[in-house]
């Protein structure tokens, strides 16, 4: 009876995967932290990463650009491949890999520069650019994160001097400078104010239509909101991954529908 | 943002004879300096009630939280003007003990704080400076304070254990037994959840609403759902002014001023 | 963030309109097809119901989504809540339209009253006069031409009373008339219900614009006598 209303749900399959994570372990010594997750992601889509503390969210967030390679006494098992190749093959180069996949930190971390160098500082690192594609790329990066017009007078300011929302929005226009094809964010409004909350929550709906965002949130509402695709996460394994509505509507596990509803008695 | 009257302002009256009044304030500007951060608030709050304080930051919801139990004493720029009414008693006058008045009004802020000390000493800290020394009595305060903290259950075996080996959400309730361990009438909470989790940020405000019984709460929040949850009164702030105080259910569905009905429908413009 | 539900509220309002019209149609054409005892318009009304039940549907799917993932507090929320009960009340009246017309199909040659038909088409009239109004009243959220619509309800009662007494008489007088002034009677009670819904929304704009639950229908008094 209702064919008609369905017809209005975007076609989520036609959009190719960007990245592809099987089977992913991972083990912080003897403790297991991942326990064998399959997930796909879509270009173009923002995919919210759910669940309580310590399910293994920003566990995995952060597999996805080899950022666990830092910590010690990590193991990870399984393939996680951006478009077609495995990031995990020996003699990757993680430099070119987070240049691809950039990430972006709970706490607005921006470098105690300008706010010119913060964003150009990836730049920098590669190949030589002209003052005037540098004077490009910030200003582009900036209109993307929605922050060049209260910064623009200013860029040669550090960036310590702005507020805890435009720092963050410095932060995400520093790693879009690289032109990444995902961007990976971590909890990136929990340490904000709803009004600061909110121009983030705006631009990384406008930023979907040129690279493909995968967030990690406590804030359920931001999950509802903004996302299309929720994975929920419960205790190293992935329980539940649909439509952002399917999960906030109708999830099909009851563990997905207790932590959404809040029970967690 | 968008340029909002000062003057569009509700402040729901609370009859007297209704309800009880625990603390409140009468045109009380706070200073930093030359710049001005609250401006004539005036505010009251029924005792074991919950009322929320919202608005953006800048708002100065915190500063004024904090300028209740004069916390803004230690920052030497800072000048309060006006009054704090607390059992008939201007408590922003001179003469006053601060560190006797904190025992009234206790403090709990946003990142759990425990001492790097065992569950124990934490609660019994402050408890033994006043000069309670008799163990028997602390025994029964710490089993009491945690029962009311909802902690007791899940920490009863470990109580000489390092505070710190705690999750957040157990730390912040080991923190709010701690300010309760003084038998406080009033319990200040400054954004008490928003480092936390969903689960543990559950059982914070769990913990609140049965403390209502006791105690008389101001919670300074971010999350405008948690203040819809838990709270009874609502006040909210706006570039340092208090532009409506009403019942929460009136915010949430029928505010007066049109700044709160913005803000709580997340109309930032 | 706010753009995002904004549209989404928006398509909302829009849609609701649309389903407003809809009905409003299969009112009109029910009452015109039983005056010019037109069985094929009829059966259009009765075949095209289905669209407005999936409207309906829609527009629930879509108020259900709106909450689960905007969580929409004063008067967002009242917007929803407002589609969801109004868009019912319209549905309903899509319900006694058809209703309408099954009466005009199985009307068989029966005596016609051309008195009764009269009013019955001035009631009709004023029906979908109040159908209008309220879509109107409900775009521009106005609460106070809400209220004056659901006075005009009185009109329409005043017509259901007099083509009641018409019909007993005719009735007493001329048994062969029968069988038609039933369907008569059926059809006034019909668009006297539609009316009832029409009051219903008007209660609900009430609602959207001051948050204040009211009861505007005054069948309890008229059913005292």
């Amino acid at each position: 009876m209702a064919m008609a209303i369905e017809a209005t749900e975007p076609d989520k399959t036609a959009a190719p995967p960007i990245i592809d994570t099987e089977d992913v372990h991972l083990w912080y010594g003897s403790n297991e932290a991942l326990k064998g997750i399959n997930l796909t992601f879509k270009e173009h889509e923002i995919t919210a990463l759910i669940g309580p503390s310590g399910c293994g969210k920003s566990t995995y967030l952060r597999t996805l650009n080899r950022m666990n390679d830092l910590i010690p006494g990590v193991t990870i098992k399984g393939e996680v491949k951006l478009k077609g190749k495995d990031i995990y093959a020996p003699g990757n180069d993680t430099v070119s890999l987070r240049k691809e996949v950039g990430m972006v930190f709970q706490q607005p971390n921006p470098f105690p520069f300008s706010i010119y160098d913060n964003v150009t500082y990836g730049l920098r690192l590669g190949k030589q650019h002209t003052r005037e594609q540098l004077d490009e790329a910030v200003e582009t990066a900036l209109r993307q994160a929605a922050v060049w017009e209260e910064v623009k007078d200013k860029l040669h300011d550090s960036a310590l001097g702005l507020s805890g929302g435009q720092q963050q929005r410095v932060c995400i226009a520093r790693v879009l400078a690289v032109k990444p094809d995902v961007v990976l964010l971590d909890e990136p409004t929990s340490a904000l104010d709803p009004i600061s909350s909110s121009q983030i929550e705006s631009m990384l709906v406008a930023l979907k239509k040129d690279y493909t965002i995968i967030l990690v949130t406590h804030n359920m509402s931001q999950a509802s909101r903004i996302s299309d695709r929720t994975a929920f996460f419960l205790q190293g394994h992935l329980v539940e991954y649909d439509d952002t509505k399917t999960i906030f509507l109708n999830p099909h596990k009851k563990e997905t529908e207790d932590y959404i509803s809040g029970r967690f008695g | 943002m968008q340029n909002y009257s000062f003057d569009d302002t509700y402040f729901l009256p609370l009859d007297p004879k209704k309800h009880e009044i625990a603390i409140s304030t009468d045109d009380l500007n706070v200073y930093y300096g030359d710049n001005q951060a609250i401006f004539d608030a005036s505010l009251q709050f029924e005792r074991f009630k919950i009322t929320a304080l919202i608005g953006a930051s800048g708002s100065g919801k915190s500063t004024y939280l904090r300028s209740l139990n004069r916390m803004n004493d230690n920052i030497a720029s800072a000048k309060v003007t006006g009054k704090i009414m607390y059992r008939d008693l201007d408590i922003n006058g001179s003469g006053i003990d601060t560190y006797e008045m904190r025992k009234h009004i206790g403090m709990v802020f946003q990142r759990p704080n425990p001492f790097s000390k065992s569950i124990y000493d934490n609660i019994t800290f402050a408890p033994k400076r006043h000069g309670l020394k008799d163990k028997a009595k602390l025994d029964e305060m710490v089993e009491t304070t945690l029962k009311e903290a909802a902690l007791w259950d899940q920490v009863k075996d470990d109580l000489h254990q390092s505070a710190l080996a705690l999750s957040g959400g157990q730390q912040q309730r080991l923190c709010i037994a701690r300010a309760i361990a003084m038998k406080p009438d009033i319990l200040l909470l400054d954004e008490p959840a928003s480092a936390l989790d969903p689960i543990s940020t559950s059982t914070v405000e769990e913990t609140l609403i049965r403390l209502r019984e006791h105690y008389t709460i101001i919670i300074v929040t971010h999350n405008m759902q948690q203040a819809a949850r838990i709270s009874d009164y609502t006040a909210f702030f706006h570039l340092g002014h208090v532009l409506e105080f009403n019942t929460t259910k009136e915010i949430f569905t029928t505010p007066k001023v049109k700044a709160t009905d913005d803000y709580v429908s997340g109309h930032f413009g | 963030m706010r753009r995002v539900f904004e549209d989404e509220l928006n398509d909302l309002h829009v849609r609701f309109s649309e389903m407003g019209m809809m009905v409003n149609e299969a009112i009109y054409k029910s009452v015109k097809a039983f005056i010019n005892h037109d069985k094929e318009l009829a059966r259009d009304v009765i075949t095209s119901d289905h669209l407005i039940n999936e409207r309906e549907v829609d527009l629930e799917k879509r108020s259900f989504e709106l909450i689960a993932l905007q969580q929409p507090v004063t008067t967002d929320l009242r917007t929803i809540v407002t589609v969801m009960k109004a868009s019912s009340d319209l549905e309903r009246m899509g319900d006694h339209a058809v209703s309408i017309s099954k009466s005009t199909i199985r009307v068989k040659g029966t005596t016609r009253v051309p008195k009764v038909e009269q009013d019955i088409a001035s009631m009709a009239e004023l029906v979908k006069e109040m159908v209008n109004e309220v879509l109107d009243a409900y775009v521009k959220s106005d609460d106070k031409r809400a209220l004056q619509i659901a006075n005009e309800d009185h009109g329409i009662n005043h017509y259901s009373d007099l083509i009641y007494e018409t019909c007993l008489e005719i009735m007493q007088k001329d048994p062969a008339t029968v069988p038609g002034s039933m369907d008569y009677l059926f059809v006034s009670s019909y668009l006297e219900r539609i009316g009832d819904y029409v009051t219903n929304i008007c209660e609900w704009i009430v609602y959207l614009q001051t948050g204040k639950i009211v009861e505007l229908n005054s069948n309890a008094k008229e059913d005292d006598f």
